[in-house]
C-alpha cells in the first residue's frame, strides 16, 4: 500500500476530519460555482444574493427550503442505505416517479375513507411503488449479477416514460382537463400543511422519523449489521454465514421504498396530483447529499438541508438573477467531484453476488 | 399484413445504422476504457457534453471544427476520469457520476450565455452532411442502406474493426489487456501500467466525443437538453453483451438500434396496438433483456474497475 492511499484510508476513519472534508467540499464547489458564473457573464455576487434571499430571505422562503429539503432526506437516505450494502441506487429519480404515480392513483381513485386511513394508505402505495422498482434492480442484481448502475438507469428511463404515459392524452390516469396530469387528489389524501404562509407540510416530520429509523436499522439492528458486512467485504460476509443475494435483495427493496417515499411525499404534499417530471432532479441531488452526508443518516439530514437550501434558492435566482436553477446540478456535480478526490471509500467499490469482492480492496494491499 | 410488410424494408435498415451510431461509438468507448482496467461509467456525460461541444464547433467555425472540439472535449473528460481513478484512485462510479451530472447542468447555463434568449436548446447549426458512396449507393439491397450516410456513421462502422485489429493484434492492444487482466504481471514485465490505463481511458473519452458529436450535428444540427437520452449507458450495455470486443458490441448495437427504428416506422404507421409514449420504453427493456440474457456468459477483464497499487 503507498503512503498515499494509507493517509486517505487514515483521513476516511475519522469522523471530525470527515465533517471537515464535507464543508471543504461545499466550500469548493461553491467558489468554483461562482468561476463558472464568471465564465458564463454573471455576476456570482447577484446571483448568490439571490440564492440566499430565496433559501433563507423570509418564512415564506424558509419553509420552501424545508419544503426541498423533505424529498431530499428520503432520496439520500436511499442511496446510503444502498451504498452502505456496496451497491449504487442511481435509481431514485425514477423511483420518485414510480412513487408519485402510485400516491397520485390512491390519492384520487380510493374514495369514501377518512383521512386517518386514506393518507396513510396513498403514502404506504406509493412508497410500493418505489418498493417494486427497488427490487427489480435488486432481483436483477442478486440473481443475474446485472450491474446496479445500468439497471437502475434503464429503469429510470422506463419509470418516466410510464409516468408519462399514464397522465398523457389517452393515458389511464389523463385527467379531463387540458394539461397532461392525473386528477386532483382528495383532500383526505393531502399532507396537512404545518407552517402558515408557506407550503411546508407534514412530510418534514415523517422523514425526521425516517432519520432515526435508518439510523437504527443501520447501526443498531441485525440486517443493518447484515447490510454494511455484506458492503465491507462480501467474501467475509458470507464465511460469516450472510447470505449475500438476499441482503442485496433487501437492500434495493429498502433504497427503491426510501425513493418511492420521496416522491409519494412530493405528490401529497405539494403538487397534489402527477405530471411528467414533477421531481427537479431530487433523485441526483440525492447522490450528492449521501455522500457529502459521509452515508450517515445524520449526514444526510444535514447534506438535505443544504441542498434544500440551494434548490428553493435557485427558483428566485432563476427569475432575479438569470441563472438557470441548472446551476444547483452543477454545484452538486462539485461537491462529488471533491468527495470523490479527498475521500477513499475502501470496501464499497461494488459487491457482487458470487460472493467474491468484485473490486473490494485495492490488489496487493 | 400489407401494413406490416410496409414498415419492414431497407430504409428501416437505413435508419437502424443512423440509430445505432451513437451506442456504437460509447459501446467502443467503453471497451478500450475497460479492457485497460478502468470502468467508466461517464461515457454518458462525456457524450453530452460532445453533443455541446460539436454545436459550439460548428456554430462558429464549421461542423469539422465541430467534431474536433467534441473529441478534444471528450479527450479532456477522458483525461480527468483517467486522473480521477488511476492516479488518485477515486472510487470510479462516484466520480463518473459526477461527470454524469455536470453534463446535464453546465450546458444549460451556456447555451443562453452563448445565445442570449435560448434555453435548454440551442439555434440550428449546420450539420455534416451526408455522404453518397459512388459504387455501393447503385447496388441492390446494400445500395439503399449503406449507400448514403453521415460520414461518422461510416466512420463509427470502420472503427470495428480497426479497434479490434488493435486489441487482440497488435503489442499495443496485447499490452492495454494485460493491464487490465493482470496489472501485477504486466508492470513485472516493464509495461506502465498507469500510462496504459490513461491511453484507454483518453481514447475512450474521444470517440465518445465522435458519438456526441454525430447525434448533435450529423443526427440532429442543434443541442437541446439530455438529448443523449441514455445511450451511452446503453453503449455500456453492448459492451457487455458483445463480451468487451468491438464485433460483439456492434451487433448489440445494431439490436438496439433495429428496435428503435422499427418502434419508430410502425408507429408511424400506426399500426401497433400499445400507445405510442410507452413504446418509447422498448430500448430500454430491451436493454434489460439484453443483459439479462447472458447470464453468466460473458466475463470482463478480472481487474476491470479495481485500481492498481504498485506493492
Amino acid at each position: 500500500m503507498t503512503t498515499r492511499s494509507r493517509a486517505r484510508r487514515a483521513v476516511g476513519s475519522s469522523t471530525s476530519v470527515q465533517l471537515l472534508l464535507s464543508m471543504a467540499a461545499v466550500v469548493f464547489a461553491l467558489l468554483a460555482g461562482a468561476l463558472v458564473l464568471v465564465v458564463t457573464g454573471q455576476s456570482p455576487r447577484e446571483a448568490y444574493g439571490a440564492l440566499w434571499q430565496g433559501a433563507f430571505g423570509s418564512r415564506r422562503s424558509i419553509g420552501e427550503t424545508l419544503l426541498s429539503t423533505t424529498p431530499l432526506i428520503f432520496g439520500g437516505l436511499a442511496v446510503t442505505v444502498a451504498f452502505r450494502c456496496g451497491l449504487f441506487n442511481m435509481g431514485v429519480e425514477g423511483q420518485i416517479a414510480m412513487g408519485g404515480l402510485g400516491a397520485a392513483w390512491a390519492g384520487y381513485w380510493i374514495r369514501g375513507l377518512p383521512a386517518c386511513v386514506h393518507l396513510p394508505l396513498a403514502l404506504l402505495i406509493g412508497t410500493a411503488c418505489g418498493t417494486a422498482w427497488g427490487s427489480i434492480a435488486g432481483y436483477l442484481k442478486a440473481r443475474l449479477n446485472m450491474h446496479e448502475v445500468i439497471t437502475t438507469i434503464m429503469l429510470n428511463y422506463i419509470a418516466f416514460n410510464i409516468a408519462g404515459w399514464a397522465v398523457s392524452v389517452g393515458g389511464p390516469m389523463k385527467d379531463a382537463g387540458q394539461l397532461p396530469a392525473s386528477p386532483i387528489i382528495l383532500q383526505t389524501a393531502k399532507l396537512p400543511r404545518i407552517l402558515p404562509g408557506s407550503r411546508l407540510h407534514a412530510g418534514i416530520l415523517i422523514a425526521l422519523v425516517f432519520v432515526a429509523i435508518i439510523w437504527y436499522l443501520l447501526f443498531y439492528s441485525r440486517l443493518g449489521y447484515a447490510i454494511r458486512a455484506v458492503g465491507l467485504s462480501p467474501t467475509a460476509a458470507e464465511y460469516g454465514g450472510i447470505r449475500i443475494a438476499r441482503h442485496i435483495m433487501l437492500t434495493m427493496a429498502i433504497s427503491g421504498s426510501l425513493g418511492g417515499l420521496a416522491g409519494a411525499v412530493e405528490v401529497l404534499g405539494v403538487h397534489y396530483r402527477l405530471f411528467e417530471a414533477f421531481s427537479p432532479g431530487y433523485g441526483w441531488d440525492a447522490i450528492a447529499v449521501a455522500l457529502l452526508g459521509m452515508l450517515h443518516p445524520m449526514g444526510v439530514l444535514l447534506s438535505a438541508l443544504l441542498f434544500g437550501a440551494l434548490r428553493s434558492g435557485s427558483t428566485l435566482m432563476q427569475t432575479v438573477a438569470g441563472v438557470s436553477r441548472d446551476m444547483i446540478l452543477v454545484i452538486s456535480a462539485l461537491v462529488i467531484f471533491f468527495i470523490a478526490l479527498t475521500r477513499s471509500f475502501a470496501g464499497t467499490h461494488g459487491v457482487s453476488p458470487g460472493g467474491k469482492d468484485s473490486a473490494g480492496v485495492a490488489e496487493g494491499s | 399484413m400489407q401494413a406490416w410488410l410496409k414498415v419492414l424494408n431497407l430504409a428501416i435498415l437505413a435508419s437502424t445504422i443512423q440509430i445505432a451510431t451513437p451506442i456504437i461509438y460509447a459501446a467502443l468507448g467503453s471497451v478500450m476504457s475497460e479492457r485497460g482496467g478502468v470502468i467508466n461509467i461517464g461515457i454518458e456525460g462525456i457524450m453530452l457534453l460532445s453533443c455541446f461541444a460539436a454545436v459550439v464547433g460548428s456554430y462558429f467555425w464549421g461542423p469539422w471544427a465541430g467534431v474536433l472540439l467534441a473529441m478534444a472535449v471528450g479527450g479532456l473528460l477522458g483525461l480527468l476520469h483517467a486522473y480521477l481513478s488511476v492516479t488518485v484512485k477515486a472510487n470510479q462510479i462516484i466520480s463518473a457520476t459526477a461527470i454524469n451530472i455536470v453534463a446535464v447542468g453546465l450546458p444549460n447555463l451556456l447555451v443562453p450565455a452563448i445565445w442570449p434568449g435560448h434555453h435548454a436548446v440551442s439555434p440550428v447549426v449546420p450539420r455534416l452532411a451526408d455522404v453518397r458512396l459512388p459504387i455501393i449507393a447503385d447496388l441492390p439491397v446494400i445500395g439503399p442502406v449503406l449507400g448514403r450516410q453521415n460520414p461518422l456513421a461510416y466512420l463509427a462502422l470502420l472503427l470495428v474493426p480497426v479497434l479490434d485489429f488493435l486489441l487482440f493484434k497488435t503489442r499495443f492492444g496485447l499490452r492495454l489487456r494485460a493491464v487490465g487482466e493482470h496489472p501485477r504481471a504486466a508492470d513485472t514485465v516493464g509495461i506502465s501500467v498507469t500510462r496504459m490505463r490513461y491511453i484507454g481511458v483518453i481514447v475512450g473519452g474521444v470517440l465518445a466525443g465522435i458519438g456526441g458529436a454525430f447525434l448533435s450535428i450529423g443526427y440532429q444540427s442543434q443541442y437541446s437538453a439530455a438529448m443523449t437520452g441514455g445511450r451511452g449507458f446503453m453503449g455500456m450495455a453492448a459492451m457487455i453483451f458483445g463480451n468487451w470486443r468491438p464485433f460483439g458490441a456492434l451487433l448489440a448495437c445494431l439490436l438496439f438500434g433495429f428496435a428503435d427504428a422499427f418502434q419508430a416506422a410502425a408507429q408511424s404507421a400506426s399500426i401497433l396496438p400499445v400507445s405510442p409514449r410507452l413504446l418509447l420504453s422498448l430500448p430500454y427493456i430491451l436493454t434489460l433483456i439484453a443483459l439479462a440474457g447472458l447470464v453468466g456468459k460473458t466475463v470482463g477483464p478480472a481487474a476491470d474497475g479495481k485500481p492498481y497499487e504498485k506493492g
